[in-house]
């Protein structure tokens, strides 16, 4: 008679353990995917943030309409990129457009000292680092998860259930090129 | 920094572990020594009621008096935009929501995090802090802070405080009561004998004595665990211990003190507020009880990260 309870109530300890496990997974899951979309969040904020840098420093220093150009246009194609491939490709284009307005400021004394330019100065500065951060974000989350996937003995659930492991984020192969510095 | 952070939780538990063993033996024990096994437990009862109360008002409504004990000021966006642009990029890398930003305007480098849980914290520097750090090591110490927001410490400190005021309400109930002869009743009837029953008092008070110090000295211990704690989760938000290990080097060099600080709400901030002396016998006796670990200790661990 005993018996009969002591197997019941491992039954309902496994089925206990199945229905935590799975729940941890699907949170999991849930959890990476809403990093991925905030870092959408934190690079439109960039994109909001172009056109007044762009129009400051103008103000100053009109001679510089390649400059201007490269970022306006990098902007453009990061907003209509639809691929992730696309996207990082525009992603790093704006980078470097940036850089180079960035490095054409320092040419422009008055400008430096404005301090309409010193806020947006900061605010891109923040912006990178906010973009960063949710892509550290994403990357941490995705490392939690997939060690649940893996690992013993929540991969059996992860098998029964088919959920499997996500992708971290990369900075693809070219991006990580050697940038050029004029003088 | 994986392993580093997995030794900190696993050391935390144990001494939390620890208090909570020593404060349920030793209140039993003593509850005992006053009254026989009923003694135990409704002293136990009694003295963890008090306590809890007194704790729960403390974890819920302590932040709103150390912030005003501290005349700590909220600051907006526009006042300090630095300052909450980096408060915002590390409360993504560390998935929090952003607790309220508060600044001392005092000149010593300091900074505290309070709050019940991490959706109703708050984080405070000094304006000493915010004129010496640059922008890294500024990244590095509010890192920390809100390493101390996502793990909870206010509630982890709170259970702690708990169970040692549990431990030294009844440490005192059971000295006061064998003091005036309670305890003394057990030998009277003959059974045991007079000696025994006066080691046995003998015992009961060492033992009242020293249960709280013992229990207090684990709660330092914790306290300066959840600091190393902190310091290395900070570094899983910022991936770069150079700026912790910068600020803590600069909060080494300085020797200004708070102007509003004492000992009780030392635990908050970065770094002790008042300086105390760290070498010698002396010294060593204040590295128990001290909130703080060691300024050396914490960067050589991050420099080992």
């Amino acid at each position: 008679m005993v018996a009969v309870w002591v197997i019941l109530g491992i039954v309902v300890l496994f089925v206990l353990f199945l229905i935590a496990t799975y729940n941890r997974l699907v949170a999991g899951r849930n959890r990476a995917d809403n990093a991925w979309s905030q870092i959408d969040v934190q690079l439109r904020r960039r994109y909001d943030l172009i056109p007044n840098l762009v129009e400051t420093v103008k103000g100053y220093a009109k001679h510089e309409k390649e400059t201007f150009e490269n970022v306006t246009r990098a902007r453009q194609q990061g907003i209509a990129a639809s691929t992730v491939g696309e996207q990082a490709q525009a992603e790093n284009m704006i980078t470097q457009a940036l850089r180079q307005l960035l490095a054409v400021v320092e040419n422009y004394p008055e400008l430096k000292a404005n301090q309409n330019f010193l806020a947006l100065q900061e605010e891109l500065t923040a912006t990178e680092g906010r973009i960063a951060f949710a892509r550290q974000f994403y990357n941490d989350l995705v490392l939690t998860y997939n060690n649940s996937v893996q690992q013993f003995p929540s991969n059996v659930v992860a098998g029964m259930f088919s959920f499997s492991t996500r992708e971290y984020f990369e900075i693809e192969e070219g991006a990580t090129g050697p940038v050029s510095v004029q003088f | 920094m994986y392993e580093e952070l997995t030794k900190n939780v696993r050391r935390s538990a144990f001494l939390v572990t620890g208090v909570i063993l020593v404060t349920l033996g030793a209140g039993y024990f003593l509850g005992w020594a006053i009254g026989g096994a009923a003694g135990g437990i409704g002293g136990l009862l009694v003295a963890g009621i008090i306590a809890t109360i007194m704790s729960l008002s403390s974890w819920y409504a302590g932040d709103r008096m150390v912030l005003r004990l501290h005349r700590a000021r909220e600051v907006s966006p526009q006042e300090e935009a630095r300052l909450h642009n980096l408060v915002e990029g590390l409360c993504i890398a560390a998935g929090i929501p952003k607790p309220k930003i508060y600044v001392v305007e005092d000149p010593s480098p300091n900074a505290f995090a309070t709050g019940r849980d991490p959706k109703h914290a708050s984080i405070a520097v000094t304006r000493g802090l915010l004129d010496k750090m640059n922008r890294i090591e500024l990244e590095g110490v509010v890192a920390h802070e809100l390493a101390h927001v996502k793990n909870r410490d206010t509630l982890v400190m709170v259970i702690v405080a708990t169970l040692v005021g549990v431990l030294v309400l009844l440490a005192d109930w059971t000295f006061r009561s064998m003091f005036w002869g309670v305890g003394g009743r057990r030998g009277r009837g003959g059974d045991g004998g007079g000696p025994a029953a006066a080691a046995f008092l003998v015992l009961g008070l060492v033992a009242a004595i020293l249960m709280p110090l013992l229990a207090k000295i684990m709660q330092m211990a914790v306290s300066r665990r959840r600091e190393f704690y902190a310091d290395v989760t900070g570094v899983q938000f910022t991936r770069y211990p150079p700026g912790l290990i910068n600020a803590l080097e600069k909060l080494k060099a300085d020797t200004t003190v708070v102007r509003t600080a004492e000992h009780a709400t030392g635990h908050l901030w970065i770094e002790q507020p008042l300086n105390v002396k760290d070498s010698g016998f002396g010294g060593k006796m204040n590295r128990l009880f001290a909130t703080h670990p060691p300024l050396d200790e914490r960067i050589r661990i991050l420099r080992e990260l």
